[in-house]
């Protein structure tokens, strides 16, 4: 065998180990000493011992044990280093490392590391980063463009949180039953903040942002995966799956955004369908609903116009009046109006959203004067119609949508 | 792990409490406290004289400068600590809640380095 060959095994022996072993092995780690970064240090120094070392002396048989021993030996070293700083008890958690059982078997302590990641002395704004770090290895400069944010500006403020979650000894552990609830809603609505991300890309031109919608469908079948008795887990699921499956129509050929009820539902994903409604169903059968259960049924209420012909106008005012109840969110309020009109017309619709426009923070959010634009049109108000579109395409940035608007604008006859 | 609890608190409304309602105060701290000993977690704690009676000193240029007051003058004053050992900040953050601070002032949860 060439040098050349065994090289690139060992290449892909690390490579496959990274990615599937990389959020346990940190998990692994991170639970057992109390300091995610010394965790991704020890583990990526590994992973570079196992590029020099497996090429000339074979893949080792269990790549995932080969790489934990060596991980533990580099936090024993960092740790004399800096004894100072880590604590007196830091060598006893490495020792306790060595008294698990065998890296055959090693626990997934992954759902541990979210909860820590999404603790609620963490600030909200850096746990889906946090997340997309510690558990999947995307490195900052990756999550920072995804995020809009510099990469020296993100990097630092992982390390802030990493620094935190080691000096005010954050534990790693899946929350007890009492407190589960609103710890778990803390997980979910990181892994939907990465999730909603890489939904912005619509048209998937940004590499970055595409594989972070595909990264938190990966967490979140972890989430479901992990705690199968959580509907909400498994409404979030839904609810990302469903979204996905409709990625190929939210843009024209020409790059224009295509408004839902003009999708093409023959290009809808049904395989990511199908996956969607089972999570759906398993999480209904639980009977606790729930935002992220809410939100994955309106979906599936759309969706019913591939077999049907038309979304399930009745159920989706329904959903949104429940959405309403529980999260006050007036974008749900929003939605609900539309709903109406599609089933009693434009001026019910108007009706509705005219209790919509009580909340302030519709008067700088372009839907709402998009929607408020369309149905005045349809009623035949052109004048109050184009300026409803004037305000809607002053808002917006994107500029598929204002392409969208535009040209709806400039339909309006006479 | 040992943490720090620290109380802040408006100081001025101790003197618009009746005496009764001081009382209810004092007992309120003295009920946390004796919780805090049964649980086998305190390990300190005192309440502080107003910050009025502060002393604050730094080196400018060189030279000591003695000030008579608390260090940052704000609404909020540290009134109080309590030291506790528990085992991660989940258990400290649930000690912190039961605290009488948490109800009328701010308590503030850190870590003690590890020496």
């Amino acid at each position: 065998m060439s040098i050349l060959d065994s090289n690139d095994r060992a290449h892909h022996a690390a490579e496959a180990a990274a990615r599937h072993s990389y959020g346990k092995l940190v998990a692994f780690l991170a639970a057992g000493y109390g300091d995610v970064s010394a965790a991704e240090d020890a583990l990526s120094e590994a992973f570079a011992a196992a590029l020099a070392n497996w090429p000339e002396h074979g893949t080792p048989s269990n790549p995932e044990g080969w790489l934990l021993t060596a991980a533990r030996r580099k936090l024993i070293d960092a740790h004399r280093r800096k004894r100072a700083e880590a604590g007196p008890d830091a060598l006893d958690a490495i020792a306790d490392l060595d008294q698990q059982p065998g890296s055959h078997e090693l626990p997934d302590r992954r759902l541990g590391l979210l909860f820590t990641c999404a603790h609620p002395a963490i600030d909200p704004t850096i746990r889906a980063p946090l997340i997309l770090q510690a558990v999947l290895g995307l490195d900052a400069a990756r999550i920072a463009s995804a995020f809009l944010m510099s990469p020296t500006a993100m990097g630092q403020r992982l390390v802030r949180a990493k620094s935190k979650i080691r000096m005010a000894g954050i534990p790693f552990r899946v929350p007890e039953r009492a407190e589960m609830g609103e710890r778990l809603e803390a997980v979910l609505d990181a892994i939907y903040a990465a999730f909603a991300e890489g939904w912005l890309d619509a048209a998937g031109t940004d590499a970055g942002r595409r594989d972070l919608a595909e990264e938190a469908i990966f967490l979140g079948s972890l989430v479901a995966e992990l705690l199968p008795d959580e509907p909400e887990a498994l409404g979030l699921l839904a609810l990302m799956l469903y979204a996905e499956s409709r990625r190929p129509t939210r843009r024209s050929p020409a790059g224009e955004f295509v408004p839902l009820d003009e999708q093409d539902v023959a290009l809808w994903d049904v395989a990511l369908i199908a996956q969607a409604e089972m999570a759906l169903r398993r999480a209904g059968a639980m009977g606790c609903i729930g935002r992220y259960q809410l939100e994955a049924a309106i979906q599936s209420a759309h969706v019913e116009r591939r077999r049907s012909g038309t979304a399930n106008w009745p159920a989706l005012v329904g959903l949104y009046d429940g959405l309403v109840a529980i999260t006050g969110s007036p974008v749900a309020a929003l939605n609900r109006a539309l709903a109406i009109a599609s089933m009693e017309g434009p001026e019910a619709g108007l009706a509705a959203l005219d209790g919509v426009r009580v909340d302030a923070r519709m008067v700088e959010y372009q839907p709402y004067w998009a929607a408020r634009a369309e149905l005045l049109s349809r009623t035949g108000a052109r004048n109050d119609a184009r300026h409803a579109y004037d305000i809607a395409i002053g808002l917006e940035r994107d500029p598929s949508m204002r392409q969208y608007l535009d040209r709806r604008r400039s339909l309006i006859s006479g | 792990m040992q943490y720090l609890l620290a109380l802040y608190l408006d100081e001025s409304a101790w003197g618009t409490m009746t005496p009764e309602q001081q009382q209810q105060g004092a007992a309120a701290y003295a009920a946390y406290t004796e919780a805090l000993t049964k649980a086998g977690v305190y390990k300190g704690g005192n309440r502080l004289q107003p910050s009025a009676s502060a002393t604050t000193l730094r080196t400018t240029s060189g030279k000591m400068q003695v000030l008579d007051g608390p260090f940052a003058d704000t609404k909020e004053q540290l009134a109080g600590y309590y030291l506790i050992e528990v085992a991660n900040l989940d258990a400290a953050m649930a000690w912190a809640g039961r605290c009488p601070a948490a109800q009328h002032g701010i308590v503030e949860v850190r870590a003690i380095w590890a020496m």
